[in-house]
């Protein structure tokens, strides 16, 4: 039971997929001595940096506070001596 | 155009009633389970519903508790390293349940709504150990992991009144600091977090990242600390004094971050540098020992662990400690001075507080006199 309640935890918190194996090798070959203990956890790291930097990309023209938002909080910065 | 830095988790929280609402919440609030919270709490409160922590939306559910100290993320995936959470002692408001919504009273007025999703129990010593990497009760964020209730309640909050601050004039929200450095034209700002005056050693750290940023945002956390530390008064004011005579005005400015230090160490470095991000900074300064507490951490550990977050979002600037060379004639650090032994002069934060207990000035070569001034004048420099 025990047992079975631990791989019901893993499996929600991994999942597999599928790379060519001549990739495979490679990043196996590219991460001796590096601190990457597997293939998985370079594939893992290297999938959030490209991710990130596309969501950053996306974010650039959104505003996020509304025109009003900016002119209150520019009069409280005024008031505060922040800004002229 | 200038660029904005992306809130923590893709959007700015923020979780303040409108006036209707809170209208509707003070008249419900009489009938509603009420949970008086202190100072800390109320801090924490207010930093969830400005977007200080976003993208959290009010204390942390299981899932995310857990998925935290297995790994370092939210169920989201988005980097987070200590919990925000709210904890009960059991014989405290013991009915409560999934769907109820809990009103936050602070000195006894109704200060914010929690609408609760979840209500679980945790383990004190694997919190204690994922988090501070020690079970030792004499590190302080032990000790409070300790006292801490067993029942955590998770759900999403919303602020009806903000708490009194003690200085008004230096608190700003991200909103706030996200439109003050789009009106001072900085595209890249640099975040300073600290406890403590500052003697030589900080202010090159911090006019050394300046070189490579448009801004400098001097980001000093206040509110519950250790016995001994410097007061959060004096704090601000050598830092305003530091400010007036050795910075340029329109490339620095101080804010304050409302928080307890948690003595994390590598895990609070990393929370530091989130919050920074939602402050709108783009640059984090990370120094030796960073949020640590005793001899609980190595000198850079705090360093080391960003390799682990390639999405954090925000850029450490790492530092080793900068010292007065006396053969170069300069302020250095072991990056550009080769010299060492009795060449060298380091700013040690304790040989400093010694001079000042004693009443003396800790010396020009170690911090700047109208600093020291300020610390020998006042009349509680130290917590008590
Ligand atoms: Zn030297």
């Amino acid at each position: 039971m025990g047992k079975l309640v631990t791989l019901m935890g893993d499996e929600k918190k991994f999942t597999s997929v599928s790379i060519p194996v001549p990739l495979f090798k490679k990043v196996e070959e590219r991460i001796r001595g590096t601190g990457f203990t597997s293939v998985s956890s370079y594939v893992t790291y290297v999938l959030r940096e490209i991710i990130a930097e596309e969501e950053k990309q996306e974010d650039d023209d959104k505003q996020p506070f509304s025109k009003e938002d900016e002119e209150r909080v520019k009069d409280r910065l005024r008031a505060l001596g922040y800004i002229d | 155009m200038v660029m904005r830095q992306r809130a923590h988790g893709g959007r700015l929280i923020d979780r303040v009633m409108s006036p209707a609402d809170r209208e509707r919440f003070l008249a419900e609030a009489a009938d509603l389970p009420t949970f008086e919270v202190d100072g800390t709490m109320a801090q924490d409160l207010a930093n969830i519903a400005h977007g200080v922590y976003s993208p959290l939306e009010g204390f942390m559910v299981r899932d995310d508790f857990l998925s935290i100290l297995d790994h370092n993320r939210t169920v989201k995936d988005v980097p987070w390293t200590i919990p925000i959470v709210l904890d009960l002692q059991p014989e405290v408001l013991p009915d409560l349940s999934p769907g109820d919504r809990l009103a936050f009273t602070y000195q006894g007025k109704p200060m914010a709504a929690l609408d609760i999703d979840d209500i679980y129990g945790f383990d004190a010593d694997e919190y204690a150990s994922t988090v501070f990497d020690t079970t030792d009760g004499s590190h302080p964020g032990v000790a409070k992991v300790r006292s801490m209730g067993d029942r955590l309640v998770g759900g999403p909050i919303m602020l009806a009144d903000e708490m009194p601050s003690p200085f008004p004039d230096y608190t700003l929200w991200p909103i706030e600091t996200r439109v003050l450095f789009k009106e001072k034209g900085w595209r890249t700002i640099v975040a300073f977090q600290t406890r403590n005056p500052p003697h030589l050693g900080h202010e090159y750290v911090q006019k050394a990242a300046r070189t490579v940023t448009d801004g400098l945002y001097i980001n000093p956390s206040i509110g519950k600390k250790k016995k001994g530390d410097f007061t959060d008064d004096v704090i601000i004011h050598t830092y305003q004094e530091l400010i007036e005579n050795y910075y340029l005005r329109d490339r620095a400015v101080m804010g304050l971050l409302q928080a307890e230090m948690k003595y994390g160490g590598p895990k609070e470095a990393i929370l530091h540098a989130i919050m920074r991000k939602n402050f709108g900074c783009t640059h984090f300064i990370v120094g030796r020992d960073h949020a640590g507490v005793g001899d609980f951490y190595t000198p850079f550990a705090a360093q080391d662990i960003f390799s682990e977050f390639p999405d954090l979002g925000i850029v450490p600037l790492f530092f080793k400690s900068f010292f007065y060379c006396k053969r170069c004639g300069s302020i250095a650090n072991e990056k550009i001075c080769p010299h060492e032994g009795e060449d060298i002069v380091n700013f040690s934060g304790s040989k400093i507080r010694g001079r000042l207990v004693e009443g003396l000035p800790p010396g020009e070569d170690m911090m700047r006199p109208e600093v020291s001034r300020i610390i020998l004048d006042a009349d509680t420099p130290f917590v008590e």
